[in-house]
């Protein structure tokens, strides 16, 4: 299972990448392999406010409905529509082309709260 | 293998799809075309009487409504029609053919004493705007009907009005919101637990509620730490479904619910599991003060084609006063329904047309009445005898996530499996050519690869041991052949469909000259 060096983790398996002033947003390869094949994806709109720890969308496979939740709170710049017709990037590459979200965070301090990379690793550990 | 539905052993597994494509049987089973793919021009199922001489059909309908063809509209004969839908019921599982464990759905048998008596002409064709006093049987069935439920629930009256138990569940926080507006402060939140039934969250959020959700105890129940962590003076209602999705009783439900009242909240029972604990324990002496029942798992009333369902809800005393309309009431000897909200103020009003589903109420009066007390003791013992015969002989092939003690219904998983490749799906695929329909998968969320099965009440022993032969057999192909597995089920009519195709490029509508491949 791949987990990057240079990404953050939340709890809940998204990573976060920092791009420039802005945060990139998507769920893990531990997360997109639990789910199975992605059917549909749910993501917020350009200009709405995101909340860290709280839902932001929805991303549903054939086994289960579940929601996304913000690593940062701030305001939603960019979003990947093309996912709308092919929810299955998420599987095949959920570190680049399967990205969910763009934020400009309100508070870029917050992200200092998230995981590195061997830190997820040991918490995916225990997970399974 | 031989086919315990009886169909033909499948020995020309490899050229079956080249078969059934162009049209062919096997054995008995037809492939069937759709309406739109038979048939032919002019032919009819029915005979019309004749136009009358000089008709304009311009003079009697708008212009801008009239159809100039009909081109394209399937023209069957009637036998044609008849053989169409008979076709496609013999491609269906159901009670009526075979075990149906599906957990949390309580698919028990739907006795045909209450059929029969559903169908007698005084109930059957009572005309819904029939006034009272022709209707007085109907009324009187209705009112013992809400007297029954209340009593084997524990509570104090009960609405017939909600079609289904989501719509229950909706009329259940609906009267929360009502109670707690009348006191000054609607509140904002409703605490639901993370084994609770999808509908749950949904149902607050209908409701304007906001959800917060409360993680399970390592036991698999909710602890009082938690509810005691989240309650404040915000949240109008918990929800808890006891027993719940993990089919375990949440034992600390009295000390939860004081936790919930003393901060001002209402406890809201998801009845859904109410098959466990009929006649053995009453949520209304747990502290619930509102629950929704669904006739259509407890009461043996049908689920199939839609049922319909019927989705009653209970209410202690205090809430009574928010009932929707319409509530029956005797007077002396005689049954009357009141429909104006001037006689009940605080109504949450009607939620929807007529009387409530009440073909549904003759059904599960039918079955009360026939079980009485003690038959309906013995459904609650049975149902947890049945699911805890199938924990027992399974739990040394399947992983038990949970170890604490089982109600009506019984959690595996898919970790003895997982080392060979085979998932909780396959096993689910697997079953059905055993004849078996699958148990319900990957829920509740809190179990990975969750296989959560609920035989209910009326499957006899031998059935269950036909299950778990099955269940055994297939473990072990997962252990010598999983790509067998991986494969199944290879006797029905239709072999194993791609799922995520079919999410991810669903093919809405038929036209014509279309291949779907």
């Amino acid at each position: 299972m791949e987990i990057p060096d240079e990404l953050l983790y939340t709890r809940d398996h998204e990573w976060a990448r920092r791009k420039g002033v802005h945060v990139v947003v998507g769920i893990t390869d531990f997360a997109q392999d639990q789910l199975g094949d992605v059917v549909f994806v749910e993501l917020p709109a350009v200009g709405d406010p995101v909340k860290k720890g709280e839902s932001f969308g929805v991303v549903e496979s054939t086994k289960a409905v579940s929601e996304l939740f913000a690593p940062v709170s701030g305001k939603v710049v960019e979003v990947n529509d093309p996912l709308a017709d092919a929810p299955e990037t998420i599987n095949e590459d959920p570190y680049e082309e399967g990205w969910l979200i763009v934020v400009e965070p309100a508070d870029p301090g917050e992200l200092d709260g998230l995981m590195d990379a061997k830190a997820y690793k040991t918490f995916v550990e225990e997970q399974d | 293998m031989t086919d315990p539905a009886g169909r033909k052993p499948s020995t020309e597994r490899g050229d079956a799809s080249a078969a059934s494509a162009d049209g062919a049987t096997r054995g008995l089973v037809h492939e069937e075309p759709l309406l739109f793919e038979q048939g032919a021009r002019g032919r009819t199922g029915a005979s019309l009487p004749p136009a009358p001489a000089g008709l304009d059909p311009a003079q009697e309908i708008p212009a801008a409504l009239l159809r100039p063809s009909l081109e394209g509209l399937p023209e069957l004969s009637e036998l044609e029609v008849v053989r169409h839908f008979t076709r496609l019921s013999t491609w269906n599982h159901g009670i009526d053919t075979g075990f149906y464990p599906l957990g949390s759905c309580t698919m028990k048998y739907n006795p045909r004493s209450s059929e029969a008596l559903a169908r007698l002409p005084g109930f059957a064709d009572l005309h819904p705007l029939a006034p009272p006093e022709l209707a007085q049987g109907a009324l009187e069935l209705m009112h013992q009907l809400e007297r029954a439920l209340s009593e084997i629930a524990g509570f104090d009256a009960t609405t017939l009005a909600p079609a289904a138990g989501a719509h229950g569940e909706l009329c259940g926080l609906m009267i929360v919101r009502a109670w707690h507006a009348s006191r000054g402060n609607p509140r904002k939140k409703i605490l639901v637990p993370d084994t609770a039934h999808g509908t749950n969250p949904a149902s607050s959020a209908l409701n304007g509620y906001a959800v917060v959700q409360l993680a399970s105890g390592p036991d698999g129940r909710l602890t009082p730490e938690a509810v005691r962590a989240a309650m404040d003076e915000d949240v109008a209602a918990i929800m808890i479904t006891n027993p719940n999705t993990l089919g375990i009783f949440e034992g600390h439900v009295a000390e939860i619910a004081a936790i919930v009242h003393a901060r001002g909240g209402l406890v809201y029972g998801d009845g859904a599991n109410m098959n466990a604990l009929l006649g053995v324990a009453r949520p209304g002496d747990m502290g619930f003060d509102v629950m929704q029942y669904n006739l259509h798992k407890t009461f043996a009333t049908p689920h199939g084609g839609g049922g319909p369902g019927s989705g009653p809800v209970a209410v202690k005393a205090a809430l009574a006063p928010f009932l929707p309309l319409p509530v029956v009431v005797k007077e002396g000897a005689t049954y009357r329904l009141v429909t104006d909200a001037r006689e009940r103020p605080q109504t949450i009003g009607r939620l929807r047309e007529f009387w409530g589903n009440f073909g549904m109420f003759v059904r599960a009066w039918a079955l009360l009445r026939e079980y009485g007390p003690e038959g309906v003791r013995a459904t609650g013992e049975l149902a947890v005898l049945n699911a805890n015969y199938l924990r027992a002989r399974l739990r040394d092939t399947f992983h038990l996530p949970y170890e604490a003690d089982s109600l009506h219904e019984v959690v595996f998983d898919d970790q003895r499996q997982q080392a060979s490749g085979v998932s909780t799906m396959d096993v689910a695929k697997a079953l059905i050519d055993h004849g078996f329909h699958p148990p319900t998968i990957y829920f509740p969320l809190v179990v990975h690869g969750a296989l959560m099965i609920e035989p209910t009440e009326t499957e006899s022993k031998e059935t269950l041991d036909g299950f778990v032969a099955a269940m055994r057999e297939i473990a072990e192909r997962a252990r010598t052949d999983p790509e067998a597995l991986r494969a199944a089920p290879l006797l029905p009519f239709r072999g194993r469909l791609d799922e995520t195709r079919a999410a991810r490029k669903p093919v809405l509508r038929w036209r014509p000259g279309m291949k779907v491949e």
